[in-house]
């Protein structure tokens, strides 16, 4: 019925290219790779050798692709910031709002309990993308309270969109930690005329940190890289910048791998070592 | 007089300071106590013996109200423990527990895992909880490992930091539920140890144990439990030299 339709515009795609081979050097006999440095170092150069071939098709009398990513780096830099700002007001917001909410889940209330499990489920199970969309499009740019206007930027309205599903995620986390204590530490604290109450908030929940923070900061690297998101619904962090710098820059089609290519080397060189400190955290607790 | 709900009548020491009166409970279809009976006087050690699904780790956890009761009543020192408005606190204060697995507190140290009852339920004095707390510790000898942390500690060592935990606490009873049968054979004499110092220092003991040499040494008298019920019971001399019921005999040759 349709025929496959042509492109209108010309896509921001990257010219055909030739990939020399090059020789691998191979490391001191006896040390073997360190996987961790050779994945960053693979990671840079993937960057590299992206940009680089963009660079080889670039036109005379234009600024090369690196001069261009060189020149956009401090307001890029700062749109990362940004990203990184937004993370951690939705991550501090989530995780208060997820602890409340992992305790109602545990609660013997029965109604309590329910609504917990609800709204659990429904932020857990929702799109983040949608939730988003939900917040910017729902919530006024301003409310008054007590006579006074309070705007609500874009920014905050996108963090709160971030903090929900990050509250669900963190009330399941607490309530599988404190499941996971065993029952028979209730029995001791009860037996010592603990009341139920003292027994979770002294002896259950310290014993819950530990078994909490791999899958918490886990988490954490997801939501930062989820607040690219935001720029769907035009919040000025680092990929809505990418994309204005790119057209301001002629929408050169061989700028795109060296500008986004920079975005993705950011998060990566922020989002890698938080994973690899979560790897270790999980060692290290697996043997006490 | 009547000052609270849960002593109706004034109690005495020479009355029993524990009194089972017909208790009974079920687990789902499955009756695990089946109308269980006796005093314990204060200052006795009583020993409950029988095999494995008896009721008697139910029966001891029913004393200090882990485990609510179908029907019966059980007062300890003349607190109703089967009181609906029963004040919890009161009786775990006069009541102690030793469990199988230690149930030591992870993340804290052996002095803390002792200070931490008295400090936040009872809310005493710092100072006056770490004195008595240091002197428990030395008490079960294990003077020099204030600062370590159950983990570090063996099986032995952790069980009697339990001992003291509980002791922290001074309590009037201590309830024992088989506090050896996790433990390696050579710890099982240290803690074994403990347990008697305590009972000539004349605390009221309610044990459940497999170890018969001990019951025979240490007990005041034996109760021997199969299948939800007092099989017989008597001092250790009888108990061991003349038992009466066939069931007794079969299980003491089994394990004697």
């Amino acid at each position: 019925m349709t025929t496959p339709r042509k492109p209108q515009a010309p896509l921001p795609v990257l010219l055909p290219f030739e990939i020399r081979r090059t020789r691998y050097a191979p490391g001191p006999a006896g040390t073997g790779p360190r996987r961790p440095r050779l994945l960053l170092a693979a990671a840079a150069g993937g960057a590299l050798l992206a940009a680089g071939a963009a660079w080889a098709q670039a036109g005379g009398g234009k600024l090369p692709p690196l001069e261009v990513v060189l020149k956009w780096s401090p307001l890029l830099l700062k749109g990362f910031v940004f990203n990184v700002l937004i993370s951690l007001i939705a991550m501090l917001l989530g995780t208060a709002a997820g602890l409340g909410l992992g305790l109602g889940l545990l609660s013997r209330n029965r109604g309590l309990h329910r609504l917990a499990w609800v709204l659990t489920q429904f932020f857990r199970n929702a799109p983040w993308l949608v939730l988003l969309f939900f917040i910017m499009f729902l919530v006024p740019y301003q409310v008054m309270i007590l006579g006074v206007t309070v705007p609500l930027p874009d920014w905050a309205k996108a963090t709160v969109g971030f903090a929900l599903p990050v509250m669900a995620n963190v009330a399941e986390i607490v309530r599988g930690a404190v499941l996971s204590v065993p029952v028979t530490q209730w029995e001791a604290a009860e037996s010592l005329a603990f009341t139920p109450r003292q027994t979770l908030w002294r002896i259950i929940l310290p014993q819950c940190v530990k078994r909490m923070t791999p899958p918490w900061m886990n988490l954490y690297a997801l939501v930062t890289m989820a607040t690219v998101q935001a720029s769907i619904v035009g919040v000025s962090e680092m990929l809505t910048l990418t994309g204005e710098v790119h057209s301001a820059e002629g929408s050169r089609p061989e700028l795109f791998a060296p500008l986004y290519g920079f975005a993705l080397l950011c998060f990566f060189l922020y989002c890698y070592p938080i994973d690899r400190f979560t790897a270790r955290l999980e060692r290290r607790f697996q043997l006490h | 007089m009547v000052d609270s709900v849960s002593a109706p009548f004034p109690w005495t020491p020479d009355m029993p300071i524990v009194q089972l009166i017909d208790i009974r409970k079920s687990f789902g279809a499955l009756q695990v106590l089946k109308g269980i009976s006796f005093d314990v006087k204060k200052g006795e050690v009583v020993c409950i013996i029988g095999p494995s699904g008896s009721g008697k780790s139910t029966l001891i956890r029913c004393v200090n109200a882990l485990v609510p009761l179908d029907s019966g009543t059980i007062r300890v020192e003349g607190i109703e423990v089967t009181d609906p408005k029963l004040d919890k606190l009161a009786l775990r204060r006069k009541v102690g527990m030793v469990f199988q697995q230690y149930n030591l507190f992870p993340h804290k140290t052996a002095l803390q895992n002792l200070m931490m009852a008295p400090l936040h339920v009872l809310g005493q004095d710092r100072q006056e909880v770490e004195t008595r707390a240091r002197a428990l510790l030395q008490k079960v000898r294990l003077s020099g490992k204030e600062d370590s942390y159950p983990g570090e500690l063996s099986g032995g060592q952790q069980q009697r930091v339990a001992i003291a935990r509980s002791l922290a606490m001074r309590p009037d009873i201590m309830l024992f539920d088989e506090v050896t049968a996790a433990l390696d054979p050579e710890m099982v004499k240290e803690v074994l140890v403990t347990i008697r110092e305590l009972a000539e220092e004349g605390m009221t003991c309610l044990l459940v144990t497999h170890e018969m040499n001990f019951a025979r040494d240490v007990a005041d008298h034996i109760y021997f439990m199969d299948h939800g019920v007092i099989v017989e019971h008597g001092p250790p001399r009888t108990f061991f030299g003349a038992p009466r019921d066939e069931r007794t005999r079969h299980f003491l040759s089994q394990v004697l």
